[in-house]
C-alpha cells in the first residue's frame, strides 16, 4: 500500500482527515495534507473518494 | 436544372440556405419571419438535415451554436423582439468564433410594435445590440433574388471569418413576391469551413492563421478542444490577463477590418453624373429606383448608392461619394439610424439629409421624389 | 483515480473551486461513470452553462463547451440533434439550470432527447458570492436574503419527472460511489436523464447558514439521505427532513433524435 499526496492540489479542507477511520492523515503547519502514520492505512480509500481536490491517492501494493 | 419561380423573400432566404448547404435550423415562430422556419421544417429533412422548433428565441440560437460546433451550416430566423433575445448568443458566437447566420426580418418596434408592418429600425441593434465591443457583418437584400444570393454570401462570410453574420431583411423584402431564377443547387459552390491542418496533439484551438482566423475542428473528430465565452488565449482556455484580453479583442476586430474591401458590397444606380445621391438599403431601395427614374425624366440628376453590406459600414466609399455630389439623402424606415453613419463618413463635406419614415408604411417613390425636389 | 485524472482531465489542476467544495467530488464521479461505461473520449461532448459547477467542463479532456448562463441545454440539444452519434453530457448548477435555465430545463426534458444532465445542487449561487437560488431551502440566509429566503425551493427531481424526463436520480457528494452508479445509469439510458448531485458549498452557503465546515456538511448529507429502497420501509414521520437518493424514476418513451430520423426517412420518400 502507498499513499500519494499532491500538495499543489490540496486546499486543506480536512475532509480526508475527518473521514479516515484510522487517523492516518493530518494537516501540516501550512494547512495541507500530511501523512501521520501510513502503517495504519487499511486502503479503504475514503480519503481518495471524497478529496475534492484530487490531492490524495491510495494504491494497493 | 435551373428553374424560374415566383417566391417571397423569406422563401428565397430559406432556399438560399439550403443551396449553401445548411443542414440545421433551430428557431421560434415570430412574424414576419415565420415562413423561413416553416420552409426549413419541410425542406431540411428532405435533404437529410434537421429542423427543431425550440422553446424560445434564445434556445433557437443556442441550438444552432451547438450544431455549428459539429461542423454543420446553421440558420435561425427572427424578428424585432426575438432579435433582442438572440443578442446574448450573438456575443457568445462572436468571442467563441462559432459561424452562425441569423436572419432578422424587421418590423415596427419597439416591443410588439406593428408585427406585420415593415421597418428598418434594427440597423443599430444589428451593430450594437450585443454586449461588449465586437465587429459585425450584416447584409441587406433589396430583392427576392438577392435574398437567395446574399444568404449564400452570408455563409461564405460566416465560415471564412468564423463569426455570426446577420441577414437584415425587412417586412417589405421578406413578404414581397418576385420572379427568381434559381440555379441547380449542385452548381452552387458551397462555402467551406477551414479545418485544422495539424493533428490533435499539435492543435491549438484558437491559434490564428495569418488571416487572423483560427482553423476550426468539428466536435467528435478527436481534437477535444474547449469553447468558452470567457476571454481565452490561443489554447482556448480562459486567460484573464490584460495582454490576452487585448490580443483577443484586437484580433476579432482585425480579422474583419483587414478584409473590409472584400466584405463591402454596394450597388451604384445612375450615380455617374448625379448631383444628388440617395444612400439607402433593403426595401426602401425599391422605391429609390423608381423615384430616381421619375426624377431623371424631370431632368434632376439623382442616383443611388445602395448599401448591400451595411456592417462593417463602407466609410471609405461614402467619403468618396461625398466628394462627388452636392447633397446626400438617406431615406430609411426609422427615426434616423444609418444616416448617422453616412454623416460621420461624409465628414461635413456635403449636407446629409435624413428622410425618416416611421408610420408603418413604406416610403413611396412619389414621396421620395417630392423630398428630392424640395431639397 | 490518479490514472483517470491523467486520462480524462486536462493538465489544468488545481481547479478554481473553494476549499471543501464538493464540485470536485461530483466531477470525478462523472469521470468514473464515463470510464466505467468505456465511452469513446473523442465522441463524448461535455456542455456546461455558467457558474461554479459549469467550470468543470474546462478541466475535462473532451470536446467541451462552457456556454452561457442557463443555456447549456439548448447548445447541447443542437449538438446532439446535429450529430446523434455523440454522447452529450451536460453539467449545470441549481441557479444555472433551474432559474435562468428553467424554461430550457423543462422543455428539454419534455422532448426526451438523449442528454445526460448532472445538476450540481449546492443550494446557492457560489460564483457571484452567495445569492439564493430556486433550490435554496426556505428561510435560509443569502447575501440577497439577509433576513432569510421567503421562497419555496423546487424539488428538481419531481419537476424533471413531471416535465417528461425518462430517467431521474439523485446522489450526493458523500455517497460518491453511488453517485457514479446513478450517473452511469443515466448515460446508458436512451432519453433525457437528470441526475441531481447534492453537493456542499461550505463557503457561501455553509457559512451564512451555520452549516459547519465541508466535513460537517458531508456528514449532513450522510445523515439526511435515505436510499429509495430504505425509504420504502419508512413511515412518512420517519422520512420527515430526509431526502431520497438513488434512481427515483425511470420510464420508456421515444427518443427525440431517433424520432427525427423517422421524419427524415418520411420526407425523403416524399410522404408527409
Amino acid at each position: 500500500m502507498a499513499i500519494k499526496t499532491i500538495g499543489k492540489h490540496c486546499k486543506g479542507c480536512g475532509v480526508c482527515v475527518t473521514f479516515c477511520p484510522k487517523q492516518v492523515l493530518g494537516l501540516d503547519a501550512l494547512g495541507k495534507i500530511t501523512i501521520v502514520d501510513e502503517s495504519k492505512c487499511i486502503t479503504c480509500k475514503q480519503c481518495e473518494m471524497r478529496c475534492p481536490d484530487y490531492a490524495i491517492f491510495v494504491e494497493k501494493k | 436544372m435551373a428553374k424560374v419561380l415566383l417566391l417571397q423573400g423569406n422563401q428565397a432566404c430559406a432556399e438560399g440556405a439550403i443551396a449553401a448547404g445548411v443542414t440545421f435550423f433551430a428557431g421560434y415562430p415570430i412574424t414576419p419571419s415565420t415562413e423561413i422556419a416553416e420552409i426549413m421544417a419541410k425542406r431540411l429533412p428532405e435533404v437529410g438535415g434537421k429542423f427543431i422548433q425550440m422553446e424560445d428565441e434564445i434556445a433557437g440560437i443556442g441550438a444552432i451554436v451547438g450544431a455549428s460546433l459539429t461542423g454543420k451550416k446553421v440558420l435561425t430566423a427572427t424578428s424585432g423582439p426575438g432579435f433582442s433575445l438572440k443578442q446574448e448568443f450573438i456575443g457568445y458566437a462572436t468571442i467563441a468564433e462559432v459561424p452562425i447566420v441569423i436572419a432578422n426580418v424587421q418590423r415596427v418596434g419597439p416591443s410588439t410594435g406593428q408585427p406585420t408592418a415593415p421597418a428598418q429600425g434594427d440597423m443599430m441593434q444589428a451593430r450594437w445590440g450585443t454586449h461588449g465591443d465586437h465587429p459585425v457583418i450584416a447584409l441587406t437584400p433589396a430583392s427576392v433574388p438577392e435574398c437567395f444570393t446574399l444568404t449564400i454570401k452570408a455563409y461564405e462570410l460566416s465560415e471564412k471569418y468564423r463569426m455570426p453574420v446577420l441577414l437584415m431583411l425587412d417586412e417589405i423584402i421578406g413578404h414581397m413576391r418576385e420572379k427568381i431564377e434559381i440555379p441547380d443547387y449542385d452548381t452552387i459552390e458551397k462555402p467551406v469551413r477551414k479545418g485544422p491542418r495539424v493533428g490533435p496533439s499539435e492543435f491549438k484551438a484558437y491559434e490564428p492563421d495569418s488571416d487572423g482566423v483560427p482553423p476550426m475542428a468539428d466536435f467528435g473528430t478527436g481534437y477535444r478542444y474547449h469553447v468558452t465565452g470567457l476571454v481565452h488565449d490561443e489554447t482556448g482556455f480562459p486567460n484573464g490577463s490584460a495582454a490576452a484580453t487585448e490580443k483577443l479583442l484586437k484580433r476579432l476586430h482585425d480579422k474583419v477590418e483587414r478584409d473590409i474591401d472584400k466584405i463591402t458590397m454596394y450597388e451604384e444606380y445612375k450615380l455617374d453624373d448625379a448631383e444628388i445621391a440617395i444612400v439607402t438599403y433593403g426595401g426602401t431601395a425599391r422605391s429609390a429606383y423608381a423615384a430616381i427614374d421619375m426624377a431623371r425624366e424631370e431632368g434632376i440628376k439623382v442616383g443611388m448608392f445602395r448599401l448591400i453590406s451595411v456592417w462593417p459600414f463602407p466609410e471609405k466609399e461614402i467619403a468618396q461619394l461625398a466628394e462627388k455630389v452636392k447633397v446626400i439623402v438617406v431615406p430609411e424606415l426609422n427615426y434616423g439610424q444609418m444616416v448617422g453613419e453616412v454623416k460621420k463618413a461624409a465628414e461635413g463635406k456635403v449636407p446629409v439629409k435624413p428622410m425618416s419614415k416611421y408610420d408603418s408604411e413604406p416610403i413611396s417613390p412619389k414621396e421620395l421624389l417630392a423630398f428630392v425636389k424640395n431639397l | 483515480m490518479e490514472k483517470l485524472i491523467e486520462k480524462y482531465y486536462r493538465p489544468r489542476l488545481p481547479h478554481i473551486w473553494c476549499p471543501g467544495c464538493g464540485n470536485g467530488i461530483v466531477t470525478s464521479s462523472i469521470i468514473k461513470a464515463i470510464d466505467k461505461l468505456g465511452l469513446d473520449q473523442d465522441k463524448t461532448v461535455i456542455v456546461s452553462g455558467i457558474g461554479c459547477s459549469s467550470r468543470a467542463s474546462g478541466y475535462l479532456n473532451f470536446d467541451t463547451v462552457h456556454s452561457l448562463h442557463g443555456r447549456a441545454l439548448p447548445v447541447a440539444t443542437g449538438i446532439k440533434l446535429a450529430d446523434p452519434e455523440l454522447n452529450v453530457i451536460v453539467i449545470t448548477g441549481d441557479g444555472d439550470g433551474t432559474a435562468i435555465g428553467g424554461n430550457h430545463f423543462i422543455h428539454t426534458a419534455r422532448r426526451n432527447i438523449n442528454l445526460t444532465v448532472i445538476l450540481f445542487n449546492n443550494n446557492i449561487y457560489g460564483m457571484t458570492g452567495g445569492q439564493y437560488s430556486p433550490l435554496t431551502p426556505t428561510d435560509s440566509k443569502a447575501t440577497t436574503a439577509p433576513y432569510g429566503t421567503l421562497e419555496r425551493a423546487f424539488d428538481i427531481a419531481e419537476l424533471a419527472k413531471a416535465a417528461g424526463a425518462t430517467y431521474v436520480a439523485r446522489g450526493t457528494a458523500f455517497h460518491a460511489n453511488m453517485l457514479v452508479d446513478v450517473i452511469a445509469k443515466g448515460i446508458s439510458h436512451d432519453g433525457f436523464s437528470l441526475i441531481e448531485a447534492v453537493t456542499q458549498c461550505p463557503i457561501y452557503f455553509g457559512r451564512q447558514n451555520k452549516k459547519g465546515d465541508a466535513s460537517t456538511m458531508l456528514k449532513t448529507q450522510r445523515d439526511h439521505a435515505v436510499t429509495v429502497e430504505a425509504a420504502k420501509k419508512l413511515s412518512p414521520e420517519q422520512l420527515e427532513g430526509k431526502f431520497k437518493i438513488g434512481v427515483l424514476h425511470q420510464s420508456e418513451a421515444p427518443e427525440y433524435t431517433k424520432q427525427y430520423q423517422g421524419i427524415i426517412d418520411r420526407a425523403q420518400k416524399g410522404a408527409k
